[in-house]
């Protein structure tokens, strides 16, 4: 099993025709994702090498069952469109797209909250990864293979670091989780180790963390009452300074709230272990799970 | 972004939230013509993004002209707190018979809009704080449903405002709110809200932070500029659409990702050495932005060395090691590089920079190995400093 994505996965790509959506959607269909159509508006009836391309996102899944989105579509469209995925009844849906105002996310993640049975990963998010299986997003696949570590990260590229000295020690992956960097994440470290709790394939689970907001926290709460499973975790950020945005929008600390000692410290008070750098968390799952399968 | 008071003020006054009359003035001669036309006595307030202006003199009332002149010569070009003040607000004197506290943060463990209210606002509110917390009212307003009459009247008696203030505090909440909204602001923040001896509310201060992602729905608002906190790497950056925060260490960082970024100034500084700058050059970046990237690097005099951490997923190695080169050619940098390229192309562009041979470039094949070589290199008379 993985978590989000697997090969039951129908995916509709809002934004296809454009390059960056077009690009990744074809490498998710050549990693073996079932691409079963794209949506924009005005482009219904074209195709995209062979992906039938729709106006809504309703005619999507009438015709073609897509049961997950991809949102690719610039900030000034996403919050549109995802709502629009979630009114055609797409339970899953997947937003790449950086840069999405703040408010906009505050009113879609309220929305989709009150909504049963849909989910967002993301925005501005490198999407998801369930070796073997499929891949919704931009991770770079090749790096990874099939195995039992489940990862969450709210960055990509340290995601694939991470990712990386994983794979370096023998150690393949469930799922790779990105839930973006953003101030309003559709879904938090929370919810995806909620998932990785209950996948019977995930035997670890390694969360990366950064400075800003309180989601690590919440994190380390939940897993002392909610989870068996060991957690192994990273953050970065230790020598941000307050007051300064670090990229993401949703990286920046305030006053004493966010700083990643703060969080280092709520995990570890809760039995979690965090390494220091990406290479002693992969020392630290080869220590946990005694070498690799 | 954050905005001066004054913008802030003048955000307000679209909105309806009451504030003092005032003029911007740059100038001692500004200054004073804007004082003559507002009236004495009159307030100079410095314009910096700092808290605490007031104690540290930042902020005088002139009786006369002659005490306006002194006072904008005094306030134009004090330093507070490492910032040159370039701007003063001068606006009419306010009679103040109570000061309030009112504020809407976007609250992102909440996931919703918090707006609080207290009746001891003033300098010392962050004392109030933390405290007596109870001394501030606070609820959460729910994004889809919008700011209800009763969110004021619960604040308002909660806080403990006097019975003739309820229903105008409640009408004044409901602007600020609104104001949030309509600018996509993160937080509005009024300290002091004062009351007038005729028992009406203006807004003695205005502290506005605005949503960057939204800034182009708000042309007025992107236009806005604080020249005297602007570092000028973050200018320069800002000009090549480059991720740049300047550090006061002394080796440059590029990386690609935020949180790769953030990880490698956390690995750099285990190792003893002291980050410059975080620059992320984002995700699927070309040579061209990779060579912008190095010049801003080295526009800061106190660089020594340079680490490149690349792990490229959508961004390829080949293109990093093409603008790297290419940035050798144009620059001739004079301190040496440290190089780690993994991921994507990550042996095409390992076997391009062996080709170039470029003088004083050094290639790592970990992040650690990286991090550990650059410190070296920086102090090459030994760690520490």
């Amino acid at each position: 099993m993985s978590v989000i994505v697997d090969r039951s996965t129908r995916l509709c790509t809002s934004g296809i025709t454009g390059r960056e959506g077009s690009f990744h959607t074809l490498n998710n269909r050549a990693y073996g994702t079932a691409v079963v159509a794209g949506v924009t508006p005005g482009k219904g009836g074209q195709d995209v090498e062979g992906i039938p391309v729709f106006n809504t996102f309703a005619e999507a899944v009438a015709a073609e069952g897509a049961n997950t989105a991809m949102i690719f579509v610039p900030p000034p469209f996403a919050a549109d469109s995802i709502l629009e995925a979630a009114d055609a009844g797409i339970a899953t849906i997947i937003a790449i797209t950086e840069g999405i105002p703040a408010h906009d996310e505050l009113r879609v993640y309220t929305h989709l909250h009150r909504t049963p049975g849909v989910r967002l990963i993301g925005p501005n998010c490198p999407g998801v990864l369930s070796p073997g299986k499929a891949n919704v997003g931009i991770i770079p696949a090749s790096f990874f293979r099939e195995g039992n570590v489940g990862v969450v990260s709210r960055s990509g590229t340290l995601t694939y670091q991470v990712g990386n000295e994983l794979a370096q020690r023998g150690f393949g992956n469930s799922s790779i989780v990105g839930i973006g960097g953003d101030p309003v994440p559709g879904s938090s470290f929370v919810d995806i180790i909620e998932l990785f709790e209950a996948d019977p394939e995930t035997e670890l689970i390694v969360m990366a963390g950064e400075i800003g907001g309180d989601a690590e926290e919440a994190a380390a709460q939940f897993i002392s009452t909610s989870v068996s499973k060991p957690v192994i975790a990273y953050i970065a950020g230790f020598t941000a300074p307050p007051g300064k945005t670090m990229g993401h929008a949703g990286a920046i600390v305030s006053g004493s709230h966010g700083t990643a000692a703060a969080k280092a410290a709520a995990l570890e008070a809760h039995g979690v272990r965090v390494g220091r750098t990406p290479t002693e968390v992969a020392d630290i799952v080869v220590d946990t799970l005694g070498g690799s399968r | 972004m954050d905005l001066l008071e004054y913008q802030g003020k003048q955000l307000f006054a679209r909105h309806g939230i009451p504030v003092p009359s005032g003029a911007p003035a740059r100038t001692v001669d500004e200054a004073v013509a804007a004082a003559d036309e507002i009236g004495y006595p009159c307030a100079i307030k410095a314009q910096v993004q700092i808290g605490g202006r007031g104690k540290l003199g930042g902020i005088r009332i002139a009786a006369d002209r002659e005490q306006a002149r002194e006072h904008a010569q005094a306030i134009l070009g004090m330093d507070i707190r490492g910032l040159t003040v370039g701007e003063v607000w001068v606006e009419g004197a306010s009679q103040i018979e109570a000061e309030l506290y009112a504020s809407i943060v976007f609250d992102r463990s909440a996931r919703a809009p918090l707006a609080m209210l207290s009746t001891r606002g003033g300098m010392d509110i962050e004392a109030v704080a933390d405290q007596t917390p109870e001394a501030i009212a606070s609820l959460h307003v729910d994004p889809l449903l919008g700011f209800q009459a009763f969110h004021g009247r619960r604040l308002a008696y909660e806080a403990g405002v006097d019975a003739d203030l309820v229903r105008p505090i409640g009408a004044f909440l409901e602007r600020l709110y609104g104001a949030f909204i309509a600018e996509e602001a993160m937080l509005v923040e009024v300290n002091p809200l004062i009351v007038t001896p005729q028992r009406t509310l203006v807004a003695l201060d205005a502290k506005v932070t605005l949503d960057d992602n939204a800034l182009y729905r708000h042309p007025e608002n992107a236009e806005l500029r604080d020249l005297s906190g602007e570092d000028p790497q973050e200018r320069m950056a800002k000009e090549r659409h480059l991720t740049y925060v300047k550090l006061d260490g002394d080796i440059g960082i590029l990386g690609n990702g935020a949180g790769l970024v953030m990880s490698t100034l956390d690995v750099v500084a285990l190792h003893g050495g002291r980050p410059a700058n975080f620059l992320d050059a984002g995700g699927g970046a070309k040579a061209d932005a990779i060579t912008a990237a190095v010049e801003v690097i080295l526009s800061d005099p106190k660089v020594t060395a340079v680490l490149f951490n690349i792990f490229g997923g959508i961004t390829r190695c080949d293109e990093v090691a093409a603008g790297l080169i290419e940035a050798f050619a144009q620059i001739r940098p004079a301190v040496p590089f440290v190089v780690r390229l993994d991921g994507t192309n990550g042996e095409e562009g390992r076997a391009m920079l062996a080709g170039a041979a470029l003088p004083n470039v050094h290639p790592a094949a970990t992040m650690d190995e990286a991090a550990e070589r650059v410190v070296e290199l920086a102090h090459p008379e030994g760690h520490g400093r």
